[in-house]
């Protein structure tokens, strides 16, 4: 077997590979060089890159984003962490307004090469500001690209291609992802930013999945064998710009079509792709399309709530069978009495 | 650094801030014509301020600023009919088309960009002023910004950066009492804030009369000096006073926000006419000479205004391009 990696291993990989090849890059973040290095991915970055290009930094994240872009505008290619996206959003002026805008509004004379770090997760009492998804809101700015790698080998090679990019681009990490390990070469490489993933191959419906949901969208299509319902999962691995092409060639197969997100349904990514879907292959549908993602209000933080606010596995074969007219086997939710939702699923580990 | 005080030196200052006053009284001229369809900020009355702050700077220094821009722009060398054409939404603009007044960019000449969110491009510079210190480079940052800019949250951010990191930056308040309508003491407390704030984070302050362009030449010198020797930030604020309506070309003294008595207090104090009175009582130039000076700024701005009115209109394939960088 080839070498294998967990996630946040394959994070600090290509961040430590990207600032060998290009001097350039540097990485600043609130606790960045602590002894936790943002989970683990910047670990020994600072010792080996030292305090200028492996920096902490004062809690001003609307500034330090207005610096890194600055420092972006002469030649440097700054990273940017956000341990949690709900503190990326005090930031939101310099990204939306600035970072965005400036190569377009000076007629192509600035560009703005900078990455933006944000993590997300699920479960573990994260509650109201601590638990959103917010990919939506970046996605929606035209000038921003954003990221959401599913597998350890993507998280490297998306990133290393977010760096390159001569774009402001938002890299949105799962934690529930950054232990889970998957074959990850050890040499330098780029995965595109905007090509998407086919994880598995299917006949009979499209499940298309954001980061941690498209596992969820995998496991889910290996459950659906048992109802001879023959799942195609894509991976979307980038958001902003997606890869509509392949989304539309897997739907003209299946002319089914399931969308699950890691966020909220309304207004969503998950509308987004169903919207274009419909409008571009509405003869190819057999059914109306389904979205499996969060319910219309904020995340609680008691699991006894919580438990019931995040979709899994269980929620998209529900959608399909529902999609197909096939009686369900399980009552919703299917959960044991001692199942623990709200952390990782050990079961889930790769390769991928 | 040029000798202080020497003829050409006062000439030369003289020659930047005539400028500034004369290309934005030619916008005001013909900006009634309709054919300049964006916003102006006009910095008439804050000439002194903003020509003898980027008389401290060297060519390859940087400047940002925010929406009333025009005077740093040209302060800083930027292209004077790349502007007009870009006031005028023409092709042959210094951004194309895509930003007007509020956008104005000329790399060449170091200013790097200016925008109008107010605050926004204070941490932009300490983020240019932060690749020079890491590059180790011979360039000093100066950005500019108004009274209402240190009441936002970037502003005390950067500031705190800028000390922290020991940047290599000034940041040059231009205090002209209102932020559109609102006046100071809705605000601010203090006549000293500003200028505390900065002190309160270990950056050297000062406070000084913006119309007064040889003080505010010497001064930012000072700064820029200080910058570029590794000496740290530093904040600047200068007293003056817009005599324009906010945004646009009128006066709006009439409309209830502050006095036609206060305004003519300022004009009194006009930067410019008080620079020429101590030009002649030095000896150092004559009326003829001066208005030889003017004929020729007036000639200069018309042809921007001629060239800018001519130029082509951007093609519609720019619409939807340079949204992302290659």
């Amino acid at each position: 077997m080839n070498r294998q990696l967990k996630f946040f291993e394959a994070i600090r990989e290509a961040t430590d590979q990207a600032m060998e090849r290009d001097p350039a890059v540097y990485i600043v973040g609130l606790g960045v060089p602590d002894p936790k290095g943002i989970f683990g991915t910047t670990l020994g970055l600072q010792e080996k890159y030292g305090t200028t290009r492996v920096q902490d930094m004062p809690l001003s994240e609307n500034a330090m984003t207005g610096v890194a872009l600055g420092s972006a505008l002469v030649g440097m290619r700054p990273i940017i962490t956000h341990q949690r996206v709900d503190f990326a959003l005090v930031a939101m002026e310099q990204m939306v307004n600035q970072a965005a805008k400036w190569h377009y509004m000076f007629g192509g004379k600035a560009k703005v090469p900078m990455v933006v770090r944000m993590i997300i997760g699920r479960g573990w009492g994260q509650g109201p500001q601590h638990s959103q998804s917010l990919q939506a809101w970046f996605a929606h700015i035209p000038g921003l690209k954003v990221v959401m790698p599913t597998t350890a080998h993507d998280a490297k090679g998306l990133l290393a291609a977010a760096i390159e990019d001569n774009n402001p681009v938002v890299f949105i990490e799962h934690r529930w992802l950054h232990n889970i390990s998957d074959e990850v070469p050890e040499e330098y490489y780029t995965v595109p930013l905007g090509s998407a993933r086919v994880m598995r191959e299917g006949n009979d419906v499209t499940i298309v999945g954001t980061s941690y949901m498209a596992l969820e969208a995998v496991r889910a299509a290996e459950r659906l064998r048992a109802d001879d319902v023959s799942a195609e999962v894509i991976d979307l691995r980038t958001i902003r710009p997606w890869d509509v092409e392949t989304v539309l060639g897997s739907v003209r197969k299946t002319g089914r079509l399931v969308v699950t997100d890691t966020a909220s349904a309304a207004f969503g990514v998950s509308a987004e792709i169903v919207a274009t879907v419909l409008e571009c292959e509405f003869a190819s549908m057999k059914t109306a399309p389904v979205r499996i993602a969060l319910p219309d209000h904020p995340c609680p933080t008691s699991p006894a709530l919580s438990n019931h606010y995040y979709p899994r596995a269980d929620h998209i074969v529900r959608g399909v069978q529902r999609m197909m007219g096939i009686e369900p086997t399980t009552d919703m939710p299917a959960m044991t009495p001692h199942q623990k939702l709200d952390v990782p699923d050990p079961s889930f580990k790769g390769p991928f | 650094m040029p000798q202080l005080f020497d003829s050409q030196l006062h000439f030369k200052l003289y020659k930047e801030m005539l400028r500034i006053r004369i290309v934005e009284n030619s916008i005001a001229e013909h900006y009634g014509e309709q054919e300049m369809r964006c916003p102006v900020h006009l910095s008439i009355g804050q000439e002194a301020a903003e020509a003898g702050a980027c008389a401290a700077l060297e060519r390859r220094d940087y400047v940002l600023s925010g929406h009333r821009s025009h005077g740093h722009y040209l302060a800083k060398g930027g292209n004077l009919k790349a502007m007009m054409a870009e006031i005028y939404g023409k092709a042959t603009g210094c951004a194309g088309g895509k930003g007007g007044s509020m956008h104005l960019v000329d790399i060449d000449a170091g200013f790097l960009g200016a925008a109008p969110i107010v605050g926004s491009t204070i941490p932009i510079a300490a983020g240019v002023a932060f690749a020079s210190q890491m590059r180790d480079e011979d360039r000093v940052v100066m950005v500019f910004l108004g009274d209402g800019a240190t009441e936002t949250g970037v502003f005390y951010e950067s500031v705190n950066f800028a000390a922290l990191k020991n940047l290599p930056i000034v940041f040059l308040v231009e205090n002209n009492f209102y932020s559109v309508y609102s006046p100071m003491d809705v605000r601010q407390k203090g006549d000293h804030r500003i200028i505390d704030i900065a002190r309160a984070h270990g950056v050297e302050a000062h406070q000084a009369d913006g119309n007064d362009l040889d003080l505010v030449y010497q001064i930012s010198s000072k700064a820029v000096n200080k910058a570029r020797a590794g000496g740290g930030p530093s904040l600047l604020e200068f007293i003056t006073y817009r005599w324009r309506e906010h945004c646009g070309h009128g006066y709006d003294n009439d409309i209830g926000y502050r006095t036609e008595a206060e305004f003519l207090s300022w004009k009194e104090r006009d930067p410019v006419a008080a620079y020429e009175r101590k030009l002649i009582a030095r000896g150092l130039a004559t009326q003829h000479e001066m208005d030889l000076m003017a004929n020729e700024l007036k000639q200069e701005a018309e042809e921007a205004i001629a060239y800018a009115k001519q130029g082509p209109w951007p093609e519609l394939d720019t619409l939807s391009s340079q949204v992302y960088a290659n």
